[in-house]
């Protein structure tokens, strides 16, 4: 039997051939390597992310939460829901949190869920994959399985918006969380703890429908990397992701900078550092090659 | 569309503070508002708001209800939740903003065209065609959202970023034709009306 078992809300951006799949590939490589049993839940359906607002209002945005948790809670009964994605984890959080906090709001939840036979009864616990990772598991614990430390890398942990506000991962500061510094020095590559850009917003959806605008925030974030001499950044999330990596080709384009820097997820450095392979790590789904980690893999992966 | 907002106007007449409590997600946070300012220092887009979250609270307060919600700021909001942990009064600041844009997209007095205001409702209805977003078909409508010769121009100018994510397989054409979809849809459907209907109902935006 499995160390650890959790009803899994993979997201939408994660699904197979979708803009984060290859988030995915390394998430179940992790989590296989540290013996943590992901059950999706089944027929799970998005989250509403964080421009939901703008057409959906409230209570249909606390529905579509509220479905998900009343299928983990049918189907997956005692297990937490993990997010992979910064969005739909917070999207949940803050349904449990309005909920918790409004008899009525439940009360009309539920008159929806009917509606689709379904019941939501107030006992999920919605966290964030790195949550499990660092409270239920531990630095020590994510240390044991290194057999390919990341050796010779230097790392910006780019934390973003939504994994770190307004919830956070618990004892960490807004300004200057340090979990993924603590991350990347457990796996063996050197951290940049003065990397200012930490915490600065890429834009998030936004990105999108204010391209110019967002693109000024992510200069920033990708600049700074450069400053510090990283090799690559580091992310938890999947938006954080696609937006500072991609948008890196039109920022050269626009603003004739030659930027070039890979953007990772914490779960494929975690994949490499554990022996997997390149496949493995999903280190195929990139625009911009993470090279060094590639070498790294190379070494280390089985093929 | 607009009689809605008529309805609006009758029924709450000056007291526009009042409209905003009963019916914008957490507007009844406004009041506790202590016009500190340290909000408006937070949001990454800063300099294109034109009224940061601490005027809208102020303005909300001296009844400039137009000003407010025709107002582009709140589209502004990247939900980057900077406020929400700085403010000492811990408003939900992003909540309201996304509440105010919503009421003010309701009415149909938000900005027309307004770029985040059109992608938020590609985005839901993209989502509620399968119960999960279609990336694909979110791209493609979002670059001939102003109809097909400035799509075709914005979407070449992009063509880059799409043939990389293409490549890199995290865009599939596939998706065109079908994608990714709930098995229960017609219950997601029912379900998501039913709170449409309910929450109508709660804020008088019944025709
Ligand atoms: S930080 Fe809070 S109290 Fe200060 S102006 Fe903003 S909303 Fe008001
Ligand atoms: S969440 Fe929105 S309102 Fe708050 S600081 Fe960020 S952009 Fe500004």
């Amino acid at each position: 039997m499995a160390k650890k078992e959790y009803a899994f809300y993979p997201g939408c951006s994660s699904q197979l051939k979708a803009s984060a799949s290859n988030y995915l590939v390394s998430v179940n490589s992790m989590c296989e390597k540290l013996d943590i049993k992901m059950t999706e839940i089944p027929d799970w359906n998005c989250c509403g992310a964080s421009v939901g607002y703008g057409e959906g209002g409230e209570l249909p945005r606390l529905a579509i939460s509220a479905r998900n948790f009343a299928l983990a809670e049918q189907h997956l009964p005692g297990q937490d829901v993990v997010a992979t994605c910064a969005a739909c984890w917070l999207a949940s959080r803050e349904t449990i949190e309005r909920l918790d906090a409004s008899a009525e709001l439940m009360k009309e939840t539920n008159e929806a869920l009917a509606a689709a036979g379904l019941t939501y009864r107030g006992q999920v616990q919605a966290r964030h994959m790195v949550e499990v990772l660092i409270d239920d598991l531990g630095y020590e614990e994510l240390a044991k399985p290194v057999s390919n430390p990341l050796e010779g890398l230097k790392i910006a942990g780019y934390v973003g918006c939504q994994t770190n506000r307004p919830f956070g991962i618990a004892g960490e500061s807004f300004e200057n969380p340090m979990y993924l510094d603590k991350l990347v020095e457990t796996l063996g590559a050197e951290s940049l703890p003065k990397y200012e850009q930490k915490v600065t917003c890429c834009g998030g959806a936004l990105a999108f429908s204010e391209p110019d605008k967002s693109q000024k925030q992510i200069r920033d974030i990708v600049e700074s990397a450069y400053d510090h001499g990283a090799d690559l950044i580091v992310t938890p999330c999947p938006l954080c992701q696609a937006n500072v990596e991609v948008y890196q080709s039109e920022i050269n384009k626009k603003q004739g900078t030659k930027f070039a820097m890979p953007v990772t997820y914490y779960s494929q450095l975690m994949t490499v550092a554990y022996g997997g392979t390149h496949k493995e790590a999903g280190l195929d789904g990139h625009i911009i090659a993470p090279g060094k980690l590639e070498e790294i893999a190379a070494k280390g992966g089985k093929k | 569309m607009s009689d809605l907002n008529t309805q609006a106007v009758e029924r709450y007449r000056n007291n526009f503070l009042k409209e905003v409590e009963e019916n914008v997600e957490e507007g009844h946070w406004v009041k506790m508002c202590m016009q500190c300012g340290v909000c408006s220092g937070s949001c990454p887009f800063g300099p294109h708001w034109e009224h940061p979250p601490q005027e809208i609270f102020m303005m909300i307060r001296a009844g400039k209800r137009d000003e407010v919600l025709a107002s582009d700021s709140m589209w502004m909001c990247t939900s980057c939740y900077n406020c929400i942990v700085r403010c000492p009064r811990k408003l939900p600041i992003t909540h309201i903003m996304h509440g105010l844009a919503n009421y003010a997209h309701r009415l149909g007095i938000a900005p027309k065209g307004q770029p985040t205001r059109e992608f938020a409702k590609l985005f839901w209805d993209n989502m509620m065609k399968k119960g999960r977003v279609n990336e694909m078909k979110l791209t493609i409508g979002h670059y001939f959202r102003n109809g097909i010769g400035a799509g075709i121009k914005e979407a070449m100018a992009m063509k880059d970023v799409g043939l990389g994510m293409l490549k890199a397989k995290r865009l599939n054409p596939m998706e065109l034709a079908g994608g990714h979809g709930l098995k229960d849809l017609k219950g997601f459907h029912a379900m998501v009306a039913k709170a449409k209907e309910i929450e109508d109902r709660k804020k008088g935006f019944v025709k």
